[in-house]
């Protein structure tokens, strides 16, 4: 296999220890990347964090939690953890704001201010990119050419609908439903946040949001830019804090609606704690998406396709595409392709600009990777990595894909959300359309293969909510995401999305 | 006329442990106590406040001249009569009747229930003076045919005086079961069916609809005790809320699909699609055109229904199924139970093969929670009951839109 | 023990003279009782009607799945298909490891060795059909030529079909001889005998056959390829039940028997172990002398078992398609 390469620090650390960027094969030896950081001076990451409740920085009362650099390990801040009393003044902050001001005030008004934001956010971006990489431990590539642009075109999208509700089909005048409690992942902090808070808002509601307990970080950030942009007090608020704060603030009797995007598992308890309520929910769950290649799909780019689907974001990613399903006459062939291009995939300092892999967000996360990826190992899947020197301090996991995997194999069923790709076989597009769909998630799927009229007939009969066709993970503020069965319900994005914060 | 007497005694038991009468009809038969048979049918045709049941009084046999001006000789089928075969015309309307909970076990089965699993309706003739009514079973419709409940149990259909009126099936959750599993297999056929074969299908069933008007509004007057003329507004409302329906099929894509303007050289088209099979609990009033406003959104899009009808809506539901059954709409498509809600509800809210739950039906606020609870098992689409529904409200789209799925495809554009 | 207590052997199963010659064979075969359809489709009615509940019911599922042959016998079946097969055969639910694994996998005889690699290192045998499956319409030499080759590869059990032309001709010999060829081309494998009742039709034929199959040697005798239809009908196994209950009686030797094709629900297989418990006994109750030939039945027990330990109805996504 692919020689070790020894590690080099890295010039310009402002960090102690920043990790190396370690290529993983032969391939580099010649032309060597140098580092290549993206600077981290321009980030001010303050040693401890309020909650942001009522347009003011206020101190929580549930005591602090520490974010860490998933990188390094290194403690970044201090963040408060708001206590059931803090939920409570967000939530009535919220309500306020919203009875005396966002659901008084017109549409076109409140698309000025999302404008705003918008503006801030691509003023700041390069900044938040950076800061966002270092929370989180995803590659600065990504935070900067997709997190970011996303973001800011998703305020700008929604800003646009505020004043225009009558047309997008729920009824002449459309209302707001109130409050609403957002609770969102770790994997793409800033994006959900503004995923959720954009529409919300366009809608005339007022929100309390709780990002992830390892990301707090951008969210903090936007408190800050809502200030820059003079938003009334307490149409956002955030509230930070762990498992308990995010079930207080669902749970709150003064809550309108509830949205979360997270783990099915989870999700399910919250459909359970709303019955019975007047609560109205939007769920975006787990995933185990099915990458269709079949015979005579476009090879390099459904290699390129395949690569991304599973190993962008370190692979933590609901709609990954962690179950390859490659037409049997031309597995062998797609396997040497696959494994060839995992060769060139760089694993290393998330803020170098050549890294592709980051790290993975937290401890709990790689050890779930690691006993998934075990017990694939145990069940009789060829398990293979390219060779790869890992840094030493850190969260990380080599790219690894499964061949010789069946369907009843955990790894073929439950979700990883890791740099792990199950590879199984399919003999005919019936075949590959019935264990494509063989599973209780339904969030995305792949199809690869040149001929339309397959392409169509096969993306009719998935069960999923996003069909990508010889292309992945593609998101746009105006294409509505989502999934069936337990992968959620409720659309997020384009008009579609717009239902889940109306009173329809 | 002791033997008379005997016979009709014999067909109420019969009639009793779900035997295959079917159409409810008023003993035309002599009694030895005409008078008091004439005086329990004036009761009958008073409390059913039913001018027509009145005047049928002609037919009413062995009944004077005077009585028979205020008798009343039930018009056979589905009106809410009595055996008003008098002596013994107190048994299953008295005790029994006011807990519509008779829970009867399948006996040997008499002979003449050995009919055979369609049944066709009979000609809706009133009893004549020589002639004995024959009555309908209710039974379950399910897969596409009228399966009694495996569980062999029944429960008594009282009118709103609580006459007797039918026996119906009292579905168990083994009859869910086999419901969910019948839409299951109809799923893909039904969704795979072009959105203009079904707007046609739908058509149909409301010819149906229309041809069967007034033995419809025979039985939601049976069902609900309310006038004649009501059960016929209803029941017109009913047929033109269906006709409105059918002519959705192939409007929602158009109304809520959407091409996505992707920064981007991609096609990107959303579309909705039919969730997959949906539990749907009808609202005990109005009868029928409470089921027909929650079934036909539910299907028009291609899902399929198990539709649970509680209580007295079992006739109207029952005899809905009997239009479905000759409108072309495949079997399995839509299935329905009769029984209870609170018996019936947790079954499919449980079951992981059921997509959806409509609990509109669903009055007891702690059940919706439960049932909403257990849904969350795997993570079903919902819809909540309303406190107060005004059915007569314009629906829009959402009743449809609820059942469900928007679905973004994603291409590159190149040559 | 045979449940109904001594059994009297009576004078005409006398094996070893039936064996001798085409006439004696014939004439041993028409002479067992006959069966009378009415009958046996009633007494398999009545076996119907038990009720097996709550941890019977565990029971019966769990030894069910045990004695299951997951099977695939298409002719588009690849390594891939088969080696999807053995992972199921091995965990056959991903979300319960406590779910027992099954008896075995059936498969084409070139697909053996697939199988065989797939499986080391487990109990689960390699069951390979052969002679021509499931026509057995070749030469004698083509179908032993297949059976030697299914056992080099490593098959564990053979699953043969009988010359039903010869059969349905008349030529009980030279079925007989067939047979005793290919379980002497077995060598360590085990032999089943396929006796395709579907075309055999009648209930005296499925009694004679079975007999005629197990005097020739075999260690199983089976219903059906799973490629005609009917084929394990409760009433034909009930008689073919009877038939290994009264040659053990008659000859000491036991013979297992496998229901094959149309057994797809839970409802079924259990039916089938009520059959079994009540005709020949418990000692048959296990995966060495019964077992089930099936694919799409493994699925229905997994769901019914997971019902059992849910307590609410499962669904076609909680199992998988392999």
């Amino acid at each position: 296999m692919a020689q070790r390469k020894s590690s080099r620090l890295p010039e310009n650390t402002a960090a102690a220890d920043t990790p190396s960027t370690a290529s993983t094969a032969s391939a580099a030896k010649l032309f060597e990347y140098a580092p290549a950081p993206e600077s981290r001076a321009i980030v001010k990451i303050n040693p401890s964090y309020d909650l942001f409740i009522g347009g003011e920085l206020v101190p929580a009362t549930g005591g602090a939690l520490k974010t860490v650099n998933p990188a390094t390990e290194e403690v970044l801040a201090e963040v408060g953890v708001a206590s059931a009393a803090d939920v409570d003044r967000a939530v009535a902050a919220a309500r306020t704001a919203y009875d005396r001001v966002w659901s008084r005030m017109p549409g076109s008004e409140r698309a000025k201010y999302l404008f705003r934001i918008a503006r801030i956010v691509q003023e700041r971006s390069r900044e938040l990119a950076v800061l966002e990489s270092i929370d989180n431990g995803k590659p600065i590539r990504e935070t900067r050419d997709v997190d970011l642009p996303l973001v800011a075109a998703h305020f700008f999208h929604y800003a646009g609908w505020a004043d225009k509700l009558s047309y997008a089909g729920y009824g002449p005048d459309p209302k707001p439903l109130g409050v609403a409690a957002q609770v969102i992942p770790w994997n793409f902090p800033l994006l959900m946040l503004a995923w959720k808070i954009a529409p919300a808002l366009a809608c005339g509601n007022t929100v309390v949001l709780k990002p992830a307990e390892t990301t707090p970080l951008t969210a903090l950030a936007f408190a800050e830019i809502c200030r820059q942009a003079d938003l009334p007090p307490g149409v956002v608020n955030i509230v930070t804090g762990a498992g308990e704060t995010g079930a207080a603030l669902v749970g709150h009797p003064d809550v309108d609606k509830v949205a979360f995007t997270g783990s099915t598992e989870v999700g399910r308890g919250i459909a359970r704690a709303v019955a019975g309520s007047r609560k109205k929910v939007t769920l975006e769950l787990g995933g185990k998406a099915a990458n269709i290649v079949f015979d005579d799909a476009p090879i390099d780019q459904a290699v390129e396709g395949v690569i991304d689907s599973i190993f962008f974001n370190q692979g933590q990613v609901c709609c990954a595409g962690s179950r390859l399903l490659v037409q049997e006459s031309i597995e062998p062939e797609l396997m040497d392709a696959l494994r060839r291009r995992m060769e060139t995939l760089r694993v290393g300092d998330p803020l170098d600009k050549n890294t592709d892999v980051g790290a993975i967000n937290s401890a709990a996360q790689l050890a779930r990777i690691t006993e998934l990826t075990e017990a694939g190992e145990a069940e009789g899947a060829e398990r293979w990595s390219p060779a790869c020197e890992l840094p030493s301090t850190g969260y990380w996991f080599a790219p690894t894909v499964f061949t010789n995997v069946s369907a009843t194999h955990r790894i073929a069923r439950e979700e990883i959300f890791g740099p792990v790709l199950s590879v199984l076989t399919f003999r005919t597009p019936e075949e590959a359309v019935a264990k494509a769909n063989n599973t209780p998630y339904g969030l995305s799927a792949g199809i690869w293969t040149e001929k339309g009229s397959r392409m169509l007939a096969i993306a009719k009969k998935l069960r999923a909510g996003v069909v990508w066709a010889n292309t992945f993970n593609k998101f746009d503020p105006s294409s509505p995401f989502g999934g069936y069965r337990e992968s959620g319900y409720g659309r997020e994005g384009g008009a579609h999305g717009l239902e889940a914060y109306l009173d329809v | 006329m002791s033997d008379k007497t005997g016979a009709d005694s014999k067909a109420k038991t019969t009639v009793a442990k779900k035997a295959a009468a079917k159409t409810v009809t008023a003993k035309k038969t002599a009694t030895k106590n005409p008078a008091a048979k004439k005086t329990a049918a004036k009761k009958t045709a008073a409390a059913q406040g039913s001018p027509r049941e009145a005047s049928v009084a002609a037919a009413v046999p062995a009944v004077s001249g005077a009585a028979a001006g205020k008798g009343t000789a039930k018009r056979a089928v589905t009106t809410a009569s009595t055996e008003t075969s008098a002596p013994t015309a107190a048994p299953p309307t008295s005790a029994d009747a006011s807990a519509s909970n008779g829970s009867t076990t399948t006996a040997s089965v008499p002979a003449e229930s050995n009919a055979t699993a369609v049944e066709t309706q009979s000609a809706e003739r009133p009893s004549t003076r020589t002639r004995l009514a024959v009555r309908k079973t209710y039974k379950l419709y399910i897969g596409g045919a009228f399966p009694r409940s495996e569980s062999g149990r029944s429960y008594e259909v009282t009118s709103a005086q609580g006459a007797f009126v039918a026996n119906a099936a009292l579905a168990s959750r083994k009859d869910a079961r086999d419901a969910v599993r019948a839409a299951r297999s109809a799923f893909s056929g039904w969704s795979g069916a072009t959105a203009y074969n079904r707007g046609q299908i739908l058509y149909r069933i409301a010819e149906m609809l229309e041809g069967r008007r007034e033995q419809f509004a025979d039985e939601v007057s049976a069902a609900e005790g309310v006038t004649r003329d009501s059960a016929l507004a209803q029941a017109d409302a009913a047929i033109d809320r269906w006709v409105w329906y059918a002519g959705w099929s192939d409007k929602i894509s158009q109304v809520r699909g959407t091409v996505n303007p992707v920064a981007g050289p991609y096609w990107n088209v959303s579309s909705p699609e039919p969730t997959g099979v949906v539990a749907v609990f009808a609202p005990e009033r109005p009868s029928l055109f409470g089921l027909v406003s929650v079934l036909a959104p539910v299907i028009v899009s291609g899902n399929t229904a198990v539709v649970v009808a509680p209580g007295p809506t079992a006739l109207p539901a029952i005899t809905l199924a009997e239009v479905l059954a000759t409108s072309d709409l495949p079997g399995g498509v839509i299935n329905i139970l009769t029984g209870r809600i609170a018996e019936l509800g947790m079954p499919l809210a449980s079951h992981l093969d059921v997509d959806a739950l409509d609990l509109s039906g669903v009055t007891d606020p702690e059940l919706a929670t439960e049932l909403e609870r257990a849904g969350a098992q795997n993570l079903k689409r919902l819809r909540r009951p309303e406190p107060e529904p005004d059915w007569t409200a314009d629906p829009g789209l959402d009743r449809i839109v609820s059942f469900m799925e928007t679905k973004t495809v994603w291409h590159p554009v190149g040559v | 023990m045979d449940p109904a207590g001594t059994h009297h052997v009576p004078d005409r199963l006398d094996l070893r003279a039936a064996t001798g010659n085409e006439a004696a064979l014939r004439g041993f075969l028409h002479g067992l009782p006959g069966v009378d359809k009415v009958g046996a489709e009633a007494r398999v009615a009545r076996l119907g009607t038990r009720s097996i509940k709550t941890t019977a019911k565990g029971f019966a599922l769990d030894l069910a799945i045990r004695m299951i042959d997951l099977t695939t016998l298409e002719g588009a079946d690849t390594p891939g298909k088969v080696r999807s097969l053995a992972a199921k055969a091995r965990r056959p639910d991903p979300s319960d490891p406590t779910c027992p694994s099954v008896a075995a996998v059936c498969v084409y005889p070139d697909l053996v060795e697939v199988a065989k690699h797939e499986l080391r290192g487990t109990a689960i045998k390699v069951a390979s059909v052969a002679t021509a499956f499931p026509s057995g319409r070749s030469s004698l030499e083509v179908k032993l030529a297949e059976t030697r080759m299914a056992v080099a590869a490593g098959a564990d059990e053979i699953d043969m079909v009988i010359d039903r032309g010869a059969f349905l001709a008349g030529h009980y010999g030279a079925v007989f001889e067939q047979i005793v060829a290919v379980k002497g081309a077995c060598g360590d494998a085990h032999l089943k005998v396929i006796l395709e009742t579907g075309e055999l039709v009648t209930y005296d034929n499925v009694r004679r056959a079975s007999w005629l199959a197990m005097l020739a040697g075999a260690d199983f005798i089976k219903t059906s390829t799973g490629k005609v239809s009917p084929a394990a009908t409760l009433p034909v196994s009930l008689v073919m039940l009877e038939a290994v209950r009264d040659f053990r009686a008659a000859s000491g030797r036991m013979v297992g028997f496998k229901p094959a094709g149309g057994i797809r629900t839970a409802k079924d297989a259990i039916k089938h172990l009520v059959a079994v418990n009540e005709t020949c006994g418990p000692d048959w109750l296990d995966p060495q002398w019964f077992r089930f030939g099936a694919s799409s039945l493994l699925n229905d027990l997994l769901m019914q078992r997971q019902k059992q330990a849910a307590g609410y109805y499962s669904g076609p996504n909680y199992v998988t398609v392999d």
